[in-house]
């Protein structure tokens, strides 16, 4: 069944059961996100971009946790949403390192891409730069991680464990230290990586690679 | 229920009543002496293990009979190890601070010779002629105990003692009660979670016994992490039935079989005791298969959690059981509603699970009798800090911050002022003196910008730097991140980077804006609680002490002298005794050098702040002063040679 929401002034439809977040985009509302994808039956919400204003509901909430409802009135461009969305986007930037010219990621990258829309520089004043110390973790025999692009979508986590029903990769590490661990798998014939590469194309910045000279 | 269940229940509760009874009276010999010492966590850290080998040992050696009974803690804290001494002819009487020299003591003195040793009395436990009765004492008079009243005068590995005080009566009583009967008494009461939040209790047994499904789960909250509290270690060590009560009670309201603590590992005692009760209550079938003759069954399991503060966020501890990483999930869907394994899960904390069963005992109206009519019942809390009597403390609900401070916890010591309490841990606020006649309730508390969470209260005097208070807060919830949530993950780092900077006199004026908007900005987005309540302790001493932060940024000066880098020690030469050498023995990095007139004087690019000659300069002197920015202290020249490097020449 199709529910009718009002979404910045404009009325859309959709399917019942969908969130907030897939109806707007599915209709041309872009609303930033950095960790949903629509495979995914339990969102995690954990990139905080896709926040919107819900009539009747307190403060800005990520739409990809919330259904449609019939007669919905969301706002998806209000200051205190514009707010925590350009703060949380400085915070990952703040971890990032910028050196876009040198990335595979660069011209497709997410962060580039909610940049220019949220109009928030590259590398914003504010806070310090804070980076890992190793660049790059290259353990795995196919593919390469780079702690310092990484924005812990979980994207990865999420492909890998639906393609192959477990996954090759995980999340380690707490706090301001997780980053995405490949189980320390060094045993190439244990890894159907070669013929996946799904982490590798789902990254929104290029924080996995594939390795150019596999061992 | 049919009315022969009813029999049933009530005559398999009767016999094991008069079980109880039975082995009460086995134990009990009114003809000796019975010494019961608290060796709860609190007890056995101040030394109550070797205590007890004390008393057992000289009764031993003078030949004196006696029953030593471990139990568990009062919650005086400050005067452990604490024992009570039941002797025939006399009062029960408690004594502070028992060592194991004074075991000797009283077994000597008091139980060989009828002389109780007045000076090492705390006071009486029963009204009486000849010893005045702790309940004259403000520390117990203004306590309302229901939760913790039997915590420390029972033992708790013994469930016959819990038995014999109406124990489990409560749960028979249930048992032949419609469910919604039981929801609706625990709504009536007005029971609201005491893990923080503070929602209804009835309300959320009544949701999940709403939903369908045949498979539904309670568990107990108890992965207690805040820094400086214990009140549920202590009610788990000092009355494990009293909980396993409860929640038993809770399971058949909302219709479960299983029931799970979630207790962390990093509290030995409190699992053994909890495993050793669920065993005992297994054997007496007041947990199993067909409790109490009726037809209901519950399972109670324990889970040891291995310590991530996060986990005690009610998705993240489901996520712990269930195997997988502790982070937070997404609410709605609450765990009401899917749960533990995707089923209806009812979590409660200790303290709510633990009053269930007096409420049942006397009543909701009698339980709304206590405490306001928004926040019924009484508060737990391990009031610590600046306080002379710290230790756990259960008030109604409504006591002002003053009273449960100045009153019942005897003030601060030292004759030093107050300075702010923080009140509901690490997610809490730092109130000032201006509050200290808040009531004690969820709402007042959350509207003075801190918050009742599970409990905790550390009182600060005079001597506390807020920033550098804000600052121990932050490392603390930022190391507990899961790292899931972009505004947790990286924004509490930067927070305390920020502090960081401030407290070593590298802040800039700028910092303060940064501070207080991240802070904003990690409250409003966060993912779960501890992300929306980590800022707390900034943000409230941003608002009270707001000057504190501006001295360090703009004239990098810690005002309470605490912040290592913008504070120096120097020593007063008008206090100085000359000749004294107290203060040079105690510096570990010998800049402390005498003068020309043999006084002493600190070589300030040697000092590393540690405090050590302050704490050794005699108190008639107190010529070791503090002073910040260090630019303050007075320069003394060393000499070229010093008194001490000349000693051969003066011998």
């Amino acid at each position: 069944m199709m529910v009718k929401i009002i979404v910045d002034n404009q009325e859309i439809e959709a399917e019942e059961g969908t969130t907030v977040l897939k109806a707007c985009l599915d209709n041309g509302i872009y609303v930033p996100n950095l960790c949903f994808l629509e495979s995914m039956t339990n969102p995690p919400a954990s990139c905080r971009m896709c926040l919107v204003e819900i009539e009747g509901e307190k403060g800005p909430i990520p739409s990809c946790t919330i259904e449609v409802r019939e007669g919905m009135v969301i706002r998806t461009e209000t200051a205190p949403v514009r707010r925590l969305q350009r703060s949380a986007l400085r915070l990952l930037l703040s971890v990032h390192e910028v050196d876009c010219a040198a990335c595979p990621a660069n011209k497709k990258c997410e962060l580039q891409r909610l940049s220019k829309f949220l109009k928030v520089g590259l590398k914003p004043k504010g806070f310090e730069l804070l980076l890992k110390e190793a660049k790059r973790d290259d353990e795995h025999p196919f593919l390469d991680y780079h702690p310092n692009r990484c924005i812990v979508c979980g994207k990865c986590v999420h492909v890998c464990q639906t393609t192959h029903g477990r996954p090759f990769l995980t999340f380690a590490k707490r706090g301001f230290n997780t980053t995405i661990s490949t189980f320390g798998e060094k045993d190439a014939t244990k890894i159907p990586c070669p013929t996946c590469m799904a982490c590798v194309e789902i990254c929104p910045v290029a924080a996995l690679t594939v390795k150019t000279d596999p061992q | 229920m049919n009315p022969t269940d009813k029999d049933k229940i009530d005559l398999a509760y009767q016999r094991l009543r008069e079980k109880a009874q039975k082995h009460a009276e086995s134990a009990q010999r009114p003809d000796i002496a019975k010494i019961y010492i608290g060796m709860a966590t609190c007890g056995l850290a101040s030394g109550a293990l070797e205590t007890r080998h004390a008393f057992e040992e000289t009764l031993a050696e003078r030949n004196i009979e006696a029953v030593i009974r471990p139990v568990g803690c009062i919650g005086h804290c400050y005067a452990e190890p604490l024992v009570i001494i039941d002797r025939p002819e006399f009062p029960p009487i408690l004594y502070h601070q028992v060592t194991p020299g004074k075991a000797r003591m009283l077994v000597k003195s008091f139980l060989e010779n009828g002389d109780p040793l007045f000076e090492h009395v705390l006071g009486a436990m029963e009204e009486n002629d000849l010893i005045p009765w702790v309940m004259d004492f403000p520390r117990f008079n203004q306590e309302k105990k229901i939760v913790t009243a039997l915590c420390g005068k029972i033992d708790p590995e013994e469930i016959y003692d819990y038995i014999n005080e109406n124990g489990y009566s409560a749960l028979a009583a249930s048992l032949y009660m419609d469910p919604n009967e039981l929801i609706t008494i625990i709504e009536t009461s007005g029971l609201r979670g005491r893990g923080g939040a503070g929602f209804l209790t009835g309300k959320k047994w009544g949701l999940a016994r709403s939903v369908e499904g045949s498979e539904k789960f309670v568990i107990c909250n108890a992965d207690e992490g805040d820094p400086g509290a214990y009140m549920d270690r202590t009610i788990l060590e000092s009355n494990p039935h009293q909980l396993l009560e409860g929640m038993a009670i809770c399971s058949y309201a909302v219709g479960a079989n299983k029931g799970i603590i979630y207790v962390r590992a990093e509290y030995p005692l409190a699992v053994k005791t909890v495993k050793r009760a669920i065993e005992q209550a297994t054997d007496l079938g007041l947990l199993g298969k067909s409790i109490l003759g009726s037809s209901y069954d519950l399972e109670i399991s324990i889970f040891e959690g291995s310590g991530a503060f996060v986990c005690g966020e009610e998705t993240a501890l489901i996520q712990s059981i269930e195997g997988k990483r502790g982070m937070p999930q997404n609410r709605p869907p609450y765990p009401v509603q899917k749960g533990l394994l995707g089923r209806p899960t009812v979590i409660n904390n200790v303290k709510t699970l633990s009053a269930v069963p007096s409420i049942l005992e006397h009543g909701p109206e009698w339980y709304k009798e206590i405490g306001t009519v928004k926040s019924p019942g009484t508060a737990i809390f391990s009031v610590v800090g600046d306080v002379i009597h710290a230790g756990l403390v259960e008030i109604p609900m409504g006591v002002s911050l003053r009273t449960l401070i100045f009153d019942i916890c005897g003030g601060i010591p030292n004759k030093k002022q107050f300075k702010a309490v923080q009140i509901g841990g690490p997610s809490g606020g730092c109130l000032p003196s201006d509050f200290l006649d808040t009531p004690i309730d969820f709402d007042s508390l959350t509207e003075a910008g801190a918050m009742m969470g599970s409990g905790g209260m550390v009182v600060m005097d005079e001597d506390t730097c807020m920033v550098d208070v804000a600052r121990y807060f932050l490392d603390f919830t930022q190391k507990e991140s899961c790292g899931k949530c972009t505004f947790c993950r990286i924004g509490t780092r930067h927070l305390l980077n920020i502090l960081e900077r401030m407290t070593k006199g590298e802040g800039n004026p700028e910092d303060l804006d940064v501070l207080e908007e991240l802070s904003q900005d990690v409250k409003m987005g966060s993912l779960c609680g501890l992300g929306k309540t980590a800022p707390n302790p900034i943000l409230t001493s941003l608002r009270y002490f707001r000057d504190e932060y501006e001295a360090h940024v703009k004239e990098k000066r810690c005002p309470a002298c605490v912040c290592r880098k913008l504070t120096a020690y120097y020593i007063d030469l008008d206090k100085c005794a000359r000749g004294c050498d107290a203060c040079v023995g105690s510096c570990p990095v010998e800049a402390i050098f005498t003068t020309k007139d043999r006084k002493k004087g600190i070589d300030q690019s040697l000092c590393v702040k540690c405090g050590e000659c302050m704490a050794a300069c005699p108190p008639e002197y107190a010529a070791v002063r503090k002073v910040s920015p260090p630019e303050k202290a007075p320069i003394i020249e060393r000499p070229e040679k010093s008194e001490n490097d000349g000693q051969d020449h003066s011998g």
